[in-house]
């Protein structure tokens, strides 16, 4: 029988086989789900924000996209998987509400999508699957067995990627 | 670098920001009953920080669809106002403005909300400029209906630069005569260097 572990906002929990893991209405948020095929040891970080750097209240590790991937990947390691065989997959980043003038605080989905994807190919783990932008919410399930991920959204139907 | 939400500050913060969403949820409440030429009861605003994952829940949880209408302040401060809605209240506030058989969620609903929080944004944030004989404005609405969770994340992610808590203002309108009851939720989101204005404006110093 396997479960399925709620990540929540700001949040990262790394399950093994058989459990899954699940993320509830991300928007401008990042779900980024890390996979090690061999041992099946499976992570997802719910993170709200690009970096922890620019921050002075950043005790929070899962909240910001680097300081997330790093602890996730220790966390992984410590149960037996290997970095150099993960792979990523990533969702969210969507800009909820659109203005004709933009400025950078309304970009804060992108922005931390970009930032995801940098972090990642410094570290040199493929991102095997993106559904990032867009002005929608999705709730996501990665499944260790697969290392499938599905994404569900309202009025825009669901995929599996 | 602006202000930050720890112990000590949050609590002059609160007191002034939940008299600001009296004052503000008052004048919205009056607006209202006067565009439907209806008397309007007002619960006293609820003011107060709650962590990140609460907030959906306050909703209906993350994945209940909600309406959000979203509008940039601009002026001498600058930042966001966010009123979100179920779609129960939704349905509810623009039925009390126009009442139909068969209420739904369509297209004429949507444009009727977005005039809606207009005025109800702009009579918040009238109040606000007249307490704090500050200068602001509101854009044009934009308005999203998706996910509790989704919608949510904007005022989350603007108040995750200071804390792992949102500040929310829960207004609730009651229309006497057929007692149907909207819940809104106000989410006033200044951005870090416009705190200190407003919180000068009144006099308090961090």
């Amino acid at each position: 029988m396997s479960t399925i572990v709620k990540v929540g906002m700001a949040d990262l929990k790394v399950v093994e086989y058989p459990d899954a893991l699940t993320t509830l209405g991300l928007g401008s948020c990042v779900g980024i789900c890390l996979y090690d095929s061999t041992t099946r040891v499976t992570g997802m970080a719910h993170i709200m924000l690009p970096s922890s750097k620019a921050i002075r209240k950043n005790e929070n590790v899962a909240k910001f996209a680097d300081t997330a991937i790093t602890e996730l990947i220790q966390i992984m390691e410590s149960k037996g998987a290997k970095k150099t065989r993960f792979i990523a997959k990533i969702a969210g980043g969507a800009q909820m509400f659109a203005f004709s003038s933009q400025n950078d605080s309304m970009k804060i989905g992108e922005r931390n999508a970009e930032a995801v994807r940098a972090i990642l190919k410094e570290l040199n783990i493929p991102i095997k699957a993106d559904d990032t932008g867009g002005n929608f919410g999705r709730t996501i399930e990665f499944y260790s067995e697969s290392g499938k991920l599905l994404i569900k959204t309202a009025g825009k139907g669901i995929k599996e990627i | 670098m602006g202000i930050e939400f720890d112990r000590m500050n949050n609590d002059i913060i609160i007191d002034v920001l939940r008299e600001i969403g009296n004052i503000g949820a008052g004048n919205a409440a009056t607006s209202l009953a006067k565009m439907i030429d209806k008397k309007i009861d007002m619960k006293v605003p609820v003011v107060k920080l709650v962590d990140f994952d609460e907030v959906p829940e306050m909703l209906g949880g993350p994945e209940n669809i909600v309406c959000g209408i979203f509008f940039k302040l601009e002026g001498d401060i600058t930042g966001s106002i966010m009123f979100v809605l179920d779609q129960k209240s939704a349905i509810n506030l623009v039925d009390l403005l126009m009442p139909r058989d068969n209420a739904e969620f369509d297209e004429f609903t949507i444009s009727a909300l977005k005039e809606i929080g207009n005025i109800l944004s702009g009579s918040y944030i009238a109040s606000l400029s007249g307490l704090t004989n500050l200068q602001i404005k509101i854009s044009v609405p934009a308005l999203a209906i998706d996910m509790a969770g989704a919608i949510l994340s904007v005022p989350a992610i603007h108040f995750g630069q200071m804390s792992d808590n949102v500040l929310i203002i829960q207004n609730e309108f009651i229309e006497v005569l057929e007692a149907k009851s909207v819940d809104g939720y106000f989410f006033l989101i200044p951005d870090l260097d416009s705190y200190e204005v407003l919180l000068g404006s009144l006099g308090v110093t961090l």
